[in-house]
């Protein structure tokens, strides 16, 4: 068998075992918080016979082992389940009046679109940008463009989300109103509207990710430049610029892959307080919704997506660490 | 800028005059045309059009405001008026009340609205396992009846004077008989505007209907756009960078931002809700009214008022009908922060040095915590001893509501002065977070039910306020206003309702494009 695919394998296989652990600690997380759906739901209409009702209604009165059994049967069949907001919500329209019951795979889908939406313009901003930036430090190294880029990028990774944001929006809807400081995206938008209203979340977390990224292609190809092989294309008189982008850079993308993997997964699971600033429609928001009310059917499945987020881009920057390199592609 | 009560406005002789002198009829500037995009709190992803769940501003401007009707509705001054109901009358025993319907109302897919519409409407709140909090309301009706057409009527268990107010509760939408289902799925009622799409938690946009019963009289806008926005700040944001012309509950902290942008004006009227802190009066000490009296006397009202609402909001007399109910007590002695009463009423109950645990978190109202730690210096003073017991904001209402002798809580009131005492204060109901039983109290609240004349009920309702003051288990500080704010695109009529936040939830009916 190929190494790469058995590696694939072995990767996947380890993965499913992760996300059921990870099923496993979320649940026992919500249930451990203080509170249930029943309470949460009805605040201060919490009487002890409406709480019982809730309870029955959605089965919160089995035990915490049971109730995971019976969710996993129903996750391995490929059903995540309906939202106890939603289970709630047709109980109170009584038996047969229902109408369509909303389940959490349907609820979650175009969230989790748009929160890949925010995180593609992102990533087409912030990988080149980054990646370009660091090439360059790298090349002016300890030059005072070395240490601007270095100070801007850790001054913005440094500072709280939130507040990059509000400066963003001072700067570029209040101030200069070129944007629109809400991102309210829906679902018969065109393409260049939604991409306008995206453009400043996404340049918010492109002033986070941009620091991690630049830094490690920064130091990836300094680390390069003290080796015998660069010295070489040194000698036979290449300019800086080729040396580093055709020499040092090919041997220095394992690194930076797997550093633009990570910040790819935060880009998915990370970024609650910058869709809640921009009115973002994403599953972060949804996410904290759900924990909040203790909707366990939501809260597991996107947590699994996260989980799953963080598996998959890990494994795709080791494959592709290994398609750059040579001798990982071909061992003895 | 000024800002002119409706109570205000009405007593004050001067300001009357003024308006009167300057010759504007209110609504002299309205006109249609134009799109009007609210930022709203209070949504959520499993909102519906479904008014049996509706508990916040975002379903209840949408819902009631918008889309739907209502049989009966209340005024910006707090008068009521028919909406989907032209007149009624009742039988002497305020039990038997008779409805006649507006003819030539049509739902927004051409069904004509009759009968038939109001009695499956209202049964949609009874019924095996419906957990509607209309239930009640609508369960205390035991017939309804079809005369014609146009005329329904309804038999109740026990006489109730406000039996046509109640009907204009939020969750009493008329929904077109037989197409429920349909109704709920699609958003199709009779109001001024139908739906155009709906995407719930994030947006909903409406578009005006051609010809509606009320054409002159309100709906001026051609569109209406209402845009989820729970965060604070970024509704501020949103009004400030101009892309929302109306928000909801503004953030008092950066108040400032809004008042020094000539563009943007703050809209706010004091209401029926108020933020309480509810004493067990069957748990010592609490049981002793002279306890009860003195820790009323250790609070400072206006302290409360300009730290913790920072001036948006009015002193509470410890019972809580508020401004906007009709039979008001606003003579009624306030009872204001004196420590040497407080210490007096303590020697009375023999329990000087009063020692006393007060449970909070900010899951009671906003700055509960802070409150209670003002509540807290302010009764040292008097000799009384207060330690705060912080308590998890989860699970607050089912843990500690109820259940503590003493915790904060809030309130945000009730259209009748019987629904506010009958869902409180009435002995033995399940909400009665006082547990206070007293016997002349509970036969007024009886009398007042089936009391039709305007005066006689002043009178019982004015007495069952001075009542609460002087005996009742709950210190309640305060009114909380309804703030919000707007851009100058936007006009409002002079009196804005004070019933619920933003005119009633009904600004894209009654406000126009300026």
């Amino acid at each position: 068998m190929n190494p790469v695919v058995k590696i694939i394998l072995q990767r996947l296989a380890l993965g499913l075992l992760t996300l059921f652990i990870v099923s496993i600690v979320i649940f026992t997380a919500v249930n451990m918080l203080p509170g249930d759906f029943a309470q949460a739901i009805l605040g201060q209409g919490a009487s002890p016979e409406a709480v019982e009702a809730i309870r029955r209604d959605l089965g919160l009165d089995q035990p915490p082992v049971t109730r995971y059994l019976q969710w996993l049967g129903d996750a391995l069949r490929g059903d995540l389940g309906n939202s106890f907001a939603q289970a709630n919500f047709s109980s109170f329209v009584g038996e047969g009046s229902g109408g369509a019951r909303v389940t959490v795979a349907q609820q979650i889908a175009p969230r989790f679109a748009n929160t890949m939406f925010l995180a593609g313009v992102t990533a087409a901003i912030a990988v080149p940008f980054a990646v370009t930036l660091g090439v360059l430090a790298a090349l002016y190294r300890n030059s005072a463009f070395d240490k601007a880029a270095n100070v801007a990028t850790l001054t913005s990774i440094s500072s709280p989300e939130f507040f990059l944001a509000y400066v963003l929006i001072l700067f570029l809807a209040v101030l200069n109103p070129v944007l629109p400081s809400l991102s309210n995206i829906y679902a018969d938008m065109g393409f260049g509207e939604r991409l306008v209203k995206t453009l400043l979340p996404a340049l918010t977390l492109t002033l986070v990710v941009t620091a991690h990224m630049m830094r490690m292609t920064r130091a990836a190809i300094i680390n390069l430049l003290a080796s015998p092989y660069i010295e070489m294309a040194r000698l036979k008189g290449i300019g800086p610029m080729r040396v580093i982008v055709k020499h040092a850079l090919p041997n220095a993308l394992a690194p930076i892959i797997n550093v633009i993997a990570l910040n790819l997964a935060y880009l998915i699971t990370g970024v609650v307080v910058v869709e809640v600033v921009f009115v973002y429609p994403g599953i972060g928001q949804l996410f904290v919704d759900s924990v909040k009310i203790r909707d366990i059917p939501v809260v597991q499945a996107c947590c699994l997506i996260f989980a799953a987020a963080y598996i998959l881009l890990n494994l795709t920057a080791d494959i592709l660490s290994i398609a750059t390199n040579p001798r990982l592609r071909q061992p003895k | 800028m000024v800002r002119i009560s409706r109570r205000g406005l009405l007593t004050s002789g001067a300001a009357a005059g003024v308006l009167a002198a300057s010759g504007l009829p209110l609504r002299a500037q309205a006109k249609r045309g134009g799109r009007l995009v609210v930022g709203l709190n209070g949504a959520n992803t499993s909102d519906s059009w479904d008014a049996r769940t509706h508990s916040d501003i975002f379903m209840n401007a949408a819902g009631l405001g918008t889309v739907y009707d209502a049989l009966t509705e209340v005024a910006a001054d707090g008068s009521l008026k028919g909406e989907l109901a032209t007149d009624w009358e009742a039988s002497s025993d305020a039990k038997t009340w008779t409805f006649n319907l507006r003819q030539g109302v049509t739902f927004h897919n051409g069904k004509p609205f009759g009968a038939d519409d109001v009695i499956e409407s209202l049964k949609m709140h009874v019924g095996e396992g419906v957990k509607s909090a209309a239930q009640p309301i609508v369960s205390a009706i035991s017939e309804m009846k079809k005369v014609t057409d146009h005329q329904v009527q309804f038999v109740l268990e026990q006489g109730n004077a406000d039996f046509p107010y109640l009907l204009s509760d939020y969750h009493l939408l008329m929904y077109p008989a037989g197409q429920i289902e349909e109704s709920i799925a699609n958003g199709i009622g009779t109001g001024l505007y139908k739906v155009v799409s709906f995407d719930p938690g994030v947006r909903f946009v409406g578009e005006r209907v051609d010809s509606h019963y009320k054409d002159g009289e309100a709906g001026w806008f051609d569109e209406v756009e209402f845009i989820a926005i729970n965060d604070i700040t970024a509704r501020m944001n949103a009004l400030l960078t101009g892309q929302v012309d109306v928000i909801t509950d503004i953030d008092f902290k950066t108040e400032s931002l809004l008042k020094a942008n000539p563009q943007t004006s703050i809209f706010e009227v004091t209401g029926n809700q108020h933020f309480t802190f509810p004493m067990l009066t069957d748990v010592a000490p609490f049981d002793d009214v002279n306890v009860r009296r003195a820790l009323k006397y250790a609070v400072n009202r206006q302290e409360l008022v300009d730290k913790i609402l920072l001036g948006h909001g009015a002193v509470g007399n410890d019972h809580p009908i508020g401004p906007a109910n009709q039979y008001y007590f606003d003579d009624l002695e306030q009872t204001s922060y004196d420590p040497d009463q407080a210490k007096f009423y303590l020697k009375e109950a023999g329990m000087e040095g009063l020692s006393v645990d007060l449970s909070v978190s900010n899951a009671a109202f906003t700055g509960a915590t802070d409150a209670a730690q003002l509540y807290q210096a302010s009764a040292k003073a008097a000799g009384i001893t207060i330690n705060l017991v912080q308590e998890p904001a989860d699970g607050y209402w089912s843990n500690v509501w109820l259940k503590k002798p003493w915790c904060a809580a809030y309130w945000s009131g009730r259209p009748t002065e019987d629904l506010m005492f009958s869902s409180a204060y009435e002995t033995g109901v399940p909400w009665n977070d006082t547990h206070w039983d007293q016997p002349r109290f509970q036969e007024l609240l009886v009398k007042g039910r089936t009391e039709f004349d305007t005066d006689k009920r002043r009178e019982i309702y004015h007495e069952m306020q001075k009542i609460l003051n002087e005996d009742g288990g709950a210190v309640i500080p305060m009114y909380a206003n309804f703030v919000g704010a707007k851009t100058n695109k936007v006009a409002h009529p002079e009196t804005i309702g004070n019933v619920y936040k933003v005119d009633n939830a009904r600004l894209t009916e009654r406000w126009w494009m300026a």
